[in-house]
């Protein structure tokens, strides 16, 4: 990680004010070197969800010594703007090179649930944009799923030689 | 060959970003320091917004400083340094939000005990900054008269993650014709409770219960949420 000062406009904005300071963002430590700058220069936010899952991914892999990724699976949350098939795009895009190469990636939508005071109970919403109870109409900003970005599983071609408790036996 | 082994992972697809986000807020509680973070799409007016908000809060005697993020140019900061206050960009070279590590690295020379709030203003888009916990405590949405009624509708999820939300550029909903019932409709939609907060940087309208908002905020640092959420 570094960061530089981008000289000439820094310079010129001091003029405006002594407190103005300019800094050139170049991100750290890549997980996937170059295709991660790739992921970072377009402006799609599923990019850089694509490129956590792909992290974590390749941090199991090597953790629990397996040369393959073979399935990963995430829910994902109708409030959380992110798009299936970006996610998918994107997915695909910046794999080349990782244990998740050949992966098998499985997303599972949630739905918005609310819990509606009226009914007492909890009710999936069909839709994002009208956060009422489908059975009685009252409103409720009582969220109870919708707004998950999560990894479920993660499936790991694992050597034979390890351990059940996800060790391998030689160091 | 080896053997299949299927891991029950059940992480949060950002963990990393949201650890940095929770150390650093922690870190603001410790400090006194009420952090906000200002969505909305481009051209709402968010910087007139944040540049009033900057230079009323100095005017009551409270140290402020601002990040402000652009895919490029220093444009913003510059503006906003007219308040006063030390502002800096963030020029994130086509990324369309910001994320945790990029406010925590730009804040890591800044002797943040030396103010009462921070704000950051994201990059201008309603859609990926959603996901991003920056460390805040307040996330302000923001909608001005002249992008419609129903954006709300249209993007609910960033109306959805936000604690408040601000109607900018009063001054100009009769020319407009802004449906202000509808407005508020629909933010209640997408959002039911949201306090709103219908503002005009022009005038000064709804800045002062906006101040005051964020100033009952910072007195409830550190104080179960159920007192500090409106």
């Amino acid at each position: 990680m570094a960061i530089f000062q981008a000289e000439d406009s820094c310079a010129k904005a001091r003029i405006d004010s002594p407190w103005v300071t300019l800094h050139r963002y170049y991100r750290g430590s890549p997980p996937v070197p170059a295709t991660a700058l790739l992921a970072k220069a377009l402006p799609v936010h599923e990019l850089s969800i694509a490129t956590s899952v792909l992290t974590t991914a390749s941090d199991l892999a090597l953790e629990h010594g397996a040369s393959r990724v073979l399935s990963i699976t995430l829910r994902i949350g109708r409030l959380t703007c992110v798009h299936e098939e970006a996610l998918r795009y994107s997915f695909e895009l910046i794999r080349a090179g990782t244990p998740s190469a050949e992966a098998t990636l499985t997303i599972i939508p949630v739905p918005v649930r609310i819990w509606c005071p009226t009914c007492e109970n909890e009710q999936d919403l069909s839709g994002i944009q009208h956060l009422a109870c489908p059975m009685c109409g009252t409103r409720s900003g009582d969220i109870r799923a919708g707004r998950e970005l999560d990894i479920e599983s993660i499936t790991l071609d694992t050597p034979d030689n390890e351990t059940p408790d996800g060790h391998t036996t030689h160091s | 060959m080896g053997t299949p082994r299927i891991l029950e992972v059940r992480t949060k697809i950002l963990k990393k970003n949201d650890e940095t986000a929770r150390a650093m807020r922690h870190q603001f509680e410790s400090l006194g320091l009420l952090v906000v973070n200002l969505v909305s799409s481009p051209g709402t007016g968010k910087t007139s917004f944040l540049l009033e908000t900057l230079r009323r809060l100095r005017d009551r005697g409270e140290t402020v400083a601002a990040i402000v993020g652009d895919l490029e140019t220093d444009n913003d900061a510059r503006r906003l340094a007219a308040s006063g206050a030390p502002v800096r960009q963030i020029m994130t070279h086509g990324l369309c939000h910001l994320e945790a590590d990029m406010v925590e690295r730009e804040l890591a020379d800044w002797n943040l005990a030396e103010f009462g709030y921070l704000f950051i203003e994201n990059v201008g888009n309603l859609v990926c900054p959603t996901s991003w916990d920056l460390g805040e405590h307040v996330r302000l949405a923001l909608l001005s008269v002249t992008e419609g009624e129903d954006k709300p509708l249209k993007y609910p999820g960033l109306f959805n993650t936000a604690d408040v939300a601000a109607i900018t550029k009063c001054d100009l909903a009769t020319a407009c014709d802004f449906d202000r019932a509808r407005a508020l409709t629909n933010i209640e939609s997408v959002r039911p409770g949201m306090t709103v907060f219908e503002t005009s940087a022009k005038t000064g309208a709804g800045l002062d219960d906006w101040l005051d908002y964020l100033a009952n905020r910072r007195d409830a640092l550190g104080k179960p949420a159920s007192t500090a959420c409106p």
